[in-house]
């Protein structure tokens, strides 16, 4: 059976782990969906040169694992841990965004922008006033399965010491010597944010499959 | 930053080995990943009473938890309960779990997107429900999901530097060996590593859009 006194006796701990893993994955959240939108733009723009650099960008950080980013700002640039993986996090997070919303944007059916165009709007306006208001319905839900993607990856701060939960369990086992319940507790922590955040993503889905 | 020490023949030798783990273990984990997930995946689609309601409860535990935790957990936590694993076995556990049940989700998904059509054609053209899922939604299905499953074999490469927590010899975990000898080294070996994640990743990602516009 579990033993509840290892959840009792370090609560403190516990939660101050878990506020930092809130803490760094909002962080991480607002910054990547910043860098992802602009990198997006980047990919769309009618400039060939932005593209390429776009595309590159994309394409390299989703191709490597976040650890190599995480440890490229640890001991490359000597950042603490909570610095460096809520930036490598954002980093790694915004080429993934960038996917959605450009996936997002072309599917928005071609003859919208050329509407728009021919009734005088000019290229920023038509975007702003009518391409992205229909994309953002379609990027939502795959917006959200990222926010839970970034929330499981912020554990990635414990291989850097960044004060996060999975590092905070690991001081707990190391002082109880306990591994087995003190991990069951890290879990069910984790579970409490990211299970009502994939009934969240679970139901707008649906919703966006019935309006259609 | 000593490019040249760095890139020693007997360094290369070493990440290239590191590579061959990591390949090896991504590999093993998504055979028998798609084998479990495979089976919780076709469970869940013809929503086998009870089993499948069981099989959803873990899929969504494991899917919502980090990868690490669970790495960390069947290394380190399983001990305890008098199951030893060696660092091999253990990392293939570990990303056998956490990928069946990605898997479980791609293949029960796979199987959804096939036509109801298909399935009542069979049925009233004479088939039992195990007979139209083998031989009418399985084989179109299967199709559908390549794509998908190469996307999570990527994923799986890159999760597999995750195991250098349990110091799994794989290239991560290589790399940091070398750089551990001189502070010189550290950026020109992240460089490389990176490069060699890339180069296969992308290689495979490209397989995969192909593979997505033929059947489009």
């Amino acid at each position: 059976m579990l033993d509840f006194s290892i959840l009792t006796e370090n609560l403190d701990m516990y939660l101050l782990g878990f506020k930092n893993t809130i803490l760094s994955s909002l962080i991480a959240l607002v910054a990547s969906l910043i860098l992802g939108i602009l990198v997006a733009i980047m990919r769309i723009a009618p400039i060939k040169p932005l593209n390429w650099l776009g595309t590159a960008y994309v394409e390299f950080i989703r191709n490597i694992p976040l650890l190599i980013i995480t440890f490229f700002f640890f001991l490359g640039l000597k950042l603490s841990g909570l610095y460096a993986g809520t930036l490598a996090l954002t980093i790694y997070t915004s080429s993934f965004i960038a996917e959605a919303i450009r996936a997002g944007i072309l599917s928005v059916p071609k003859g919208q922008m050329e509407a728009a165009r021919s009734s005088g709007l000019s290229y920023g306006q038509a975007m702003r006033l009518v391409i992205l208001p229909q994309a953002v319905k379609i990027v939502i839900p795959p917006l959200g399965n990222q926010f839970i993607n970034l929330v499981k990856n912020s554990s990635i701060l414990a291989v850097v010491a960044g004060l996060d939960l999975m590092y905070h369990g690991d001081l707990i086992s190391s002082r109880t010597f306990v591994v087995f319940d003190v991990y069951i507790f890290v879990a069910a922590f984790y579970l409490i944010l990211t299970i009502p955040l994939s009934i969240g993503v679970g139901y707008l889905e649906k919703r966006l499959a019935k309006s259609n | 930053m000593d490019f040249a020490g760095a890139y020693s023949a007997d360094n290369l030798a070493f990440l290239l080995e590191g590579f061959w783990v990591t390949l090896k273990v991504a590999f093993i984990s998504i055979i028998l990943s798609f084998i479990i997930g495979g089976i919780i995946g076709i469970i869940r689609y013809a929503k086998v009473p009870v089993l499948s309601q069981l099989l959803a409860l873990i899929v969504e535990t494991v899917r919502n938890l980090p990868l690490l935790l669970i790495i960390f957990f069947t290394y380190f936590a399983l001990p305890e309960i008098r199951i030893k694993l060696e660092i091999i076995p253990a990392a293939i556990v570990a990303l056998t779990i956490f990928e069946s049940a990605m898997l479980s989700e791609v293949i029960r998904s796979g199987l959804k997107s096939i036509d109801k059509g298909q399935m009542e054609a069979a049925r009233s053209s004479g088939l039992s429900y195990t007979q139209a899922l083998i031989h009418i939604i399985l084989p179109q299905a299967l199709r559908r999901m390549v794509p998908p499953i190469v996307s999570q074999f990527i994923s799986l490469l890159k999760d597999t530097s995750l195991a250098v927590v349990i110091s799994l010899p794989e290239l991560t975990h290589h790399g940091q060996i070398i750089y551990g000898q001189s502070q010189k080294f550290l950026i020109p070996i992240l460089i490389l590593v990176a490069l060699m994640y890339f180069v296969v990743n992308y290689s495979l990602s490209l397989v995969a859009q192909r593979l997505e516009l033929k059947r489009t």
